[in-house]
């Protein structure tokens, strides 16, 4: 087991020069200068082009930027964002609770409510249960999250007057952010209604987000229960005379988990690296959209640092998943 | 005992009042756009970042009248100007309150020194904050002030001189501009002090209308009325700044009531929101052209024959209702309406291919020839969709066999690409910093500025004489006539297709009393106010 985890610590170095040398080299390919792009129509004369870059360290040879950034990186010094002047990690600490809190509510929804219409469906094999769930599921999975989420916001929002259009809070709230997560941060103000109004702002986004995890979550499950309900052992404990709720929910389920788990990791680490449209709709202040916009601006340090931090936490998330593989199954445990 | 148990009570009683006066404070919320990049003004460029600090947070020496491009007095009560035009002398406001803030408490009102402060650290490099933050100042510098500024003095603690190198009558509308905001000198000195100076920039302290309270990155900004504010305090106590990127998303706050106002609309949502009845859409002209410029240095754009001929070959009306739909208006000089010197004599060549086709043959281009036009990868207040405008005119000029190809490049490289005069026709526009004409004529058809924002690159003697002497005579009436003969000899040379001003819509919600669109573009909320 300590041997699998060196093992898979010891990958991790190479993972993470492969994302430095990545984003490095695509952001540097698109074509763009960031002093040209501040400059805009007004132009700039050559002399100054010249200073701005040497202050930016882009006129030095592109190895030994790239030098430079490794050996920053390092130190623990991801740079400063060319736009705001702002230490790149900085900026990052300050739009990921944002993103964990939207992501967290997102896949709470897609597991509560995928895992039992899988399951459901896996068990009523045929039934209208199940051709709703496998439909419903195809729809969400192929829906266009722009245009969904605007039917959101027109049918709950402007239409029935129940969520709040956008935001994280309500503007007449006036609360200090210090944690960042704007549950906690509003539940420890002393403003009557700050948390409902949080609570209020995270519905229509957690569902928007939610809807592929949950369609992919529901189909895994599915699939994975038919697989399971098929094998010897479950006739078995069928034949033994166990309760359908026994044979379904501990010998079939726990085994059906072990690729709904995978899927569930990998979806948290797409959730994790940036609702990049619903936070645009929904004007959350979440690093997917703040990676975007770096691009946009070719804001280097901005772009390659925090595609370094998202590549970590994926990197970390899935660490996390093959260890849960051996709690959920023991014979992944002692094989190892 | 007692008289404390009183005082006790008083106390509180008075402390539920007042926390149920600040729940009913009348508060503004603005749907913003965008982030700002900071909020110092004389670092950035970008509008959003304006509307956020120099526009809430600072005054400058002068202002531009709410709504309009008319200069009127700012933390400067009055100026004098030499008779030769080379020095300004600034009679400061005496009784303007600095902000206080949580880190911030002032011990003197606004003086000479901010001034000297806020300019200083533009301009010379060995200041202590000039390198604070990046030190990059884009708009001191795009506006030549370096050159310009020969030294600024601090009479007395009232009086500051301007010594220039040489006379600029767009000097004072210069000093209106966002980037010459006059920051607390007080406050700067403290915090260099402590040896965080970059907190001049983040949480800034100035003597504008409102006062910065909190701002939590691509989220939300807030702000509350100056109380001291010199000019008397804001109509509204609260303003909020909700940052809402996609306008599909503003324009359904607006409707449910959770912003005010919103900037920049759909196009498409245009005629709902004039049904609206909880909405009320203002509209003005923008201080903008959007132009096609011919590369004057290339054959067979050298020819003033060939240029005028293919004016007469486009359409405008056709490029405004295809492009612009509702929100542009069919541009005939190189200045807006809106800004002063516009030449209503002007006459546009109208559209009329027989007689484009007629030019060509006399120009020696019987049957055409092939070009090309460039368009922009991005939609600009000037010109909501470059790549459309340009198939509409190659269309056109396919009528008089002039083939053209259609050229795009990313925003950047467009930029400098047609900066070094790669193109030959290329579609680009502008829009105003301080409402003088100097500021599109010189900036965008003078001969200094080939090479630079001339995209034509065309330097013409008798317009480049025209503009010199309007940069150096101080008489408005004498400067306006001379605008004007220059818009008659760009007409007539024909450097560019003048293509459109486009029309800015805001559309606010009912309750909202005296906004006022601006024609540079901001946001303006000093003077708003909100009906209960």
């Amino acid at each position: 087991m300590i041997k699998f985890f060196l093992n898979r610590i010891a990958m991790i170095i190479p993972t993470f020069i492969g994302v430095t040398l990545l984003t490095f080299a695509l952001i540097h390919l698109i074509p763009g200068d960031p002093v040209v792009l501040i400059a805009g129509e007004r132009g700039i004369t050559p002399e100054r082009h010249a200073i701005l870059r040497a202050e930016l360290g882009l006129d030095k040879p592109i190895m030994v930027q790239y030098g430079r950034y490794v050996w920053g990186v390092l130190h623990g010094d991801l740079g400063k964002s060319i736009v705001t002047k702002q230490p790149v990690f900085k900026e990052f600490i300050t739009l990921f609770p944002a993103t964990v809190e939207l992501s967290f509510f997102a896949l709470i929804l897609a597991v509560l409510f995928g895992i039992p219409a899988g399951v459901i469906a896996g068990v009523k094999r045929g039934s209208v249960f199940d051709h709703s769930v496998m439909g419903l599921s195809l729809t969400g999975y192929s829906m266009p999250i722009f245009w969904w989420a605007l039917l959101m916001i027109l049918f709950f929002s402007v239409f029935l007057h129940w969520t709040p259009v956008s935001g994280r809070l309500s503007a007449l709230f006036w609360i200090d952010t210090d944690t960042g997560f704007m549950l906690i941060d509003a539940l420890r103000s002393d403003e009557k209604g700050a948390f409902i109004s949080a609570l209020r702002h995270l519905i229509l986004p957690s569902i928007v987000l939610g809807t592929i995890p949950l369609a992919v979550i529901a189909r895994m499950t599915r699939s994975a229960m038919l697989e399971v309900l098929s094998e010897d052992y479950v006739r078995t404990a069928r034949a033994k005379g166990l309760a359908p709720w026994r044979v379904i929910g501990i010998h079939a389920l726990r085994n059906a988990l072990i690729p709904v788990i995978t899927v569930i990791g990998l979806q948290t680490g797409v959730l994790l690296a940036g609702a990049i449209l619903t936070e645009t709709i929904f004007a959350w202040p979440g690093v997917g959209k703040w990676i975007v916009e770096s691009i946009r601006r070719r804001d280097y340090p901005s772009v390659q640092g925090g595609i370094l931090l998202i590549s970590s936490l994926i990197i970390l998330v899935n660490l996390i998943v093959d260890m849960l593989y051996g709690v959920v199954n023991p014979r992944i445990r002692h094989t190892r | 005992m007692k008289l404390l148990k009183r005082l006790l009570i008083l106390a509180l009683v008075s402390a539920f009042l007042f926390a149920g006066a600040n729940a009913y404070a009348k508060t503004c919320v603005y749907c913003s756009e965008g982030s700002p990049e900071g909020f110092n003004p004389s670092l950035y460029t970008a509008g959003t970042t304006f509307d956020a600090c120099s526009r809430t947070l600072f005054d400058k020496l002068v202002h531009f009248e709410r709504g309009t491009t008319k200069i009127i007095p700012g933390l400067a009560e009055s100026w004098d100007v030499s008779a030769d035009g080379l020095t300004y002398t600034f009679h400061l406001r005496k009784g303007v309150k600095v902000h206080k803030t949580k880190n911030f408490t002032p011990t003197r009102d606004f003086n000479a020194d901010d001034v000297i402060f806020s300019f200083h650290r533009q301009w010379k490099k060995d200041h202590p904050y000039h390198q604070v933050s990046g030190g990059a100042y884009e708009y001191f510098n795009g506006m030549s002030m370096p050159d310009l500024l020969k030294a600024i003095e601090k009479v007395d603690d009232y009086t500051v001189k301007f010594a220039l190198n040489r006379p600029e009558a767009p000097m004072i509308a210069n000093l209106a501009m966002d980037f010459a905001s006059i920051f607390s000198a007080e406050y700067a000195d403290k915090m260099l002090a402590a040896g965080t100076p970059e907190k001049v920039d983040l949480e800034p302290v100035g003597t504008g209308p409102f006062i910065l309270v909190d701002y939590q990155k691509d989220s939300i900004i807030r702000y509350v009325a100056h109380p001291d504010y010199w000019d008397g305090k804001a109509a509204i106590d609260k303003l909020v700044f909700a940052i809402t990127p996609d306008p599909s998303v503003r324009y359904a706050k607006l409707k449910a009531g959770e912003c005010h106002v919103m900037p920049y609309p759909n196009p498409a949502d245009l005629a709902q929101m004039a049904d609206d009845p909880d909405i009320k859409l203002l509209e003005q002209e923008g201080l903008n052209v959007g132009y096609l410029a011919f590369n004057t240095e290339k054959k067979p754009f050298d020819n003033a024959k060939v240029r005028v001929a293919l004016n007469y070959a486009i359409n405008k009306q056709a490029i405004i209702d295809a492009v612009f739909q509702k929100a542009g208006k069919i541009a005939k000089n190189p200045i807006p309406p809106t800004i002063w010197s516009y030449n209503e004599a002007t006459k546009d060549y109208p559209y009329d291919p027989e007689k484009a086709k007629a030019m060509l043959a006399e120009a020696g281009f019987p049957n055409g020839f092939e070009t090309d036009i460039w368009a922009m990868p991005v939609q600009r207040p000037y010109n909501p969709n470059a790549r459309r405008m340009a198939e509409v005119i190659q269309a056109d000029w396919a009528k008089v066999g002039v083939k053209a190809k259609i050229v795009t490049y990313e925003w950047g490289e467009y930029l400098k690409r047609s900066k070094d005069g790669e193109h030959q026709t290329v579609l680009l526009g502008w829009t105003g910093d301080n409402g003088d004409p100097d500021n599109f004529l010189a900036v965008l058809l003078g001969c200094d500025a080939v090479g630079g924002a001339n995209r034509a690159r065309w330097c013409y003697k008798p317009f480049e004489d025209l503009i010199q002497k309007a940069k150096v005579v101080s008489d408005a009436a004498e400067r306006t006539k001379l605008y004007e003969q220059a818009q008659l000899v760009f007409k007539e040379q024909a450097p560019w297709v003048t293509i459109a001003h486009s029309i800015v819509y805001m559309p606010v919600r009912n309750e909202v009393m005296d906004y006022k669109i601006d024609p540079f573009g901001g946001h303006i909320f000093y003077g708003v106010d909100i009906k209960e």
